[in-house]
């Protein structure tokens, strides 16, 4: 098995460019790589298209906030594709204004797009969202007598993925709900930055715990103690 | 008779359906109080959509993980026997009809089963999250809702005004005066909660309502 690099966060944030599609890993900030996120804030990029579950939490009276919303509330994202904006008074307020584009997908179709990107298909056929606004502009198709709505795969060019154990392979594991969408999006994406609690020597991961296989990886990064 | 709105009452009738091994999501708010009265003797398997089975109460003060949540971002724990598992792998448990029900807030529920609980344009975008999913995949969906909103108007419709969560999935109707089942294009009235009667359900709720034949009243106390 051959190592990946590791680096640093501000490091890694550099191989993401203007304009490109993020994928971040987390659900309400649980297991979104905190690091990264501060080292996009502080190199602010501009004009990504967040792919995420939520935007975290924004509260607009106390001004509190967590994880991606900082990067929300800078307007580094011009568009988002999400799936809940409920706790996130900042976004639901760029989006009410015009200011940002904010797309709201079925959670369910969320993952499996991404999935269906990292595993080379075009999209997927489900029957969530038919007969609503989700299924505006979209392909109906009928099999055995049941509709389906015809949902795209989504493909990302950056995922920031938040592991709990690595090894220097790109073999991941995850801690508990801090899984969600961080092994789909790894799959999805040509740069894959891996922020990992612990990164341990090739072999020393259990070959039957792994999570995320190593091929999906490129890059990983020590998440601060 | 004046309505007084009464969310035990929701919760406790919805958590007597429940039978032993039963797999159930429930949704935030409101419908997270149904694990509160699940009858002593019926072990239910509740589904998290954020990743995992065997969700547990709310830990004891100062052993919270911030690592273990459910799907508002709560910390909770784990059952001995739960695990975890990716958003795909959940939703399509979720789909895949491995759900046995599925317990959702309401906004508007209509005698045809629509449901509006995601949305209200212009005013309150949070987002559909896992509802869409959840409704046409569970096997069977119950609406849980007060019968009422603050302005006192019936929350059971004949036609859902606000964009649908999902057309003609749910099954059940739960509020705080009654049980409802969708059926036929209208609401079937199965059960009066004490000390409401069916007059009064047929009076206040603008929709098409039969009433069963084996309607009956019942005492939640």
């Amino acid at each position: 098995m051959v190592a990946k690099p590791i680096i640093t966060a501000d490091a890694a944030v550099d191989l993401i460019r203007e304009g490109a599609v993020v994928m971040l890993g987390g659900f309400m900030g649980c297991g979104s790589p905190a690091g990264l996120l501060d080292a996009l804030e502080r190199k602010g990029t501009k004009n990504l298209t967040l792919v995420c579950n939520d935007t975290a939490m924004h509260n607009l009276k106390s001004g509190e906030m967590t994880f991606v919303a900082r990067l929300v509330a800078k307007k580094q994202f011009k568009k988002m594709i999400v799936t809940h904006i409920g706790l996130n008074g900042e976004t639901q307020r760029q989006m009410n204004a015009g200011e940002t584009e904010v797309q709201l997908v079925p959670q369910g179709t969320l993952a499996e797009i991404i999935r269906a990107a990292g595993a080379g298909l075009g999209g997927v056929l489900t029957p969530t969202g038919v007969g609503t606004e989700v299924e505006e502009g979209k392909k109906v198709v009928e099999v055995d007598g049941r509709k389906y709505l015809l949902e795209k795969a989504l493909r990302g060019d950056v995922a920031l993925i938040r592991a709990k154990k690595a090894d220097k392979a790109g073999n991941l594991t995850y801690d508990k709900t801090g899984r969600n969408f961080n092994p789909l999006m790894a799959s999805a994406c040509e740069t894959v930055i891996v922020e990992a609690d612990e990164i341990v020597e090739i072999g020393e991961l259990d070959p039957e715990v792994v999570v995320t296989p190593s091929v999906f990886v490129t890059h990983l990064v020590r998440a601060r103690q | 008779m004046e309505y007084v709105a009464n969310k035990e009452n929701i919760a406790k009738r919805i958590a007597r359906f429940f039978r032993d091994g039963d797999v159930v999501n429930l949704g935030i708010g409101l419908p997270t109080l149904v694990g509160n009265y699940v009858p002593a003797g019926v072990t239910i398997v509740l589904q998290s959509e954020n990743g995992f089975l065997g969700l547990g109460p709310a830990p004891a003060k100062g052993e919270e993980d911030p690592m273990l949540v459910n799907a508002g971002g709560a910390c909770v724990t784990i059952q001995p026997g739960g695990c975890f598992f990716d958003s795909a792998t959940s939703f399509g448990i979720i789909r895949g009809g491995h759900v046995d029900y599925t317990v959702l807030g309401v906004l508007e529920v209509d005698q045809l089963g629509n449901l509006a609980n995601y949305k209200v344009p212009g005013k309150l975008v949070p987002g559909m999250g896992g509802a869409m999913d959840l409704t046409v995949g569970a096997k069977k969906v119950f609406a849980a809702t007060q019968h009422f909103d603050n302005s006192g108007a019936s929350k059971l419709l004949r036609r859902c005004r606000l964009p649908l969560t999902a057309a003609a999935e749910v099954d059940y109707v739960v509020t705080d005066i009654g049980f409802f089942e969708v059926r036929g294009g209208a609401f079937a009235l199965k059960e009066y909660f004490k000390p409401y009667t069916v007059e009064y359900i047929l009076e206040k709720t603008d929709a098409d309502i039969v009433v069963d034949k084996d309607c009956m009243e019942v005492d939640l106390g």
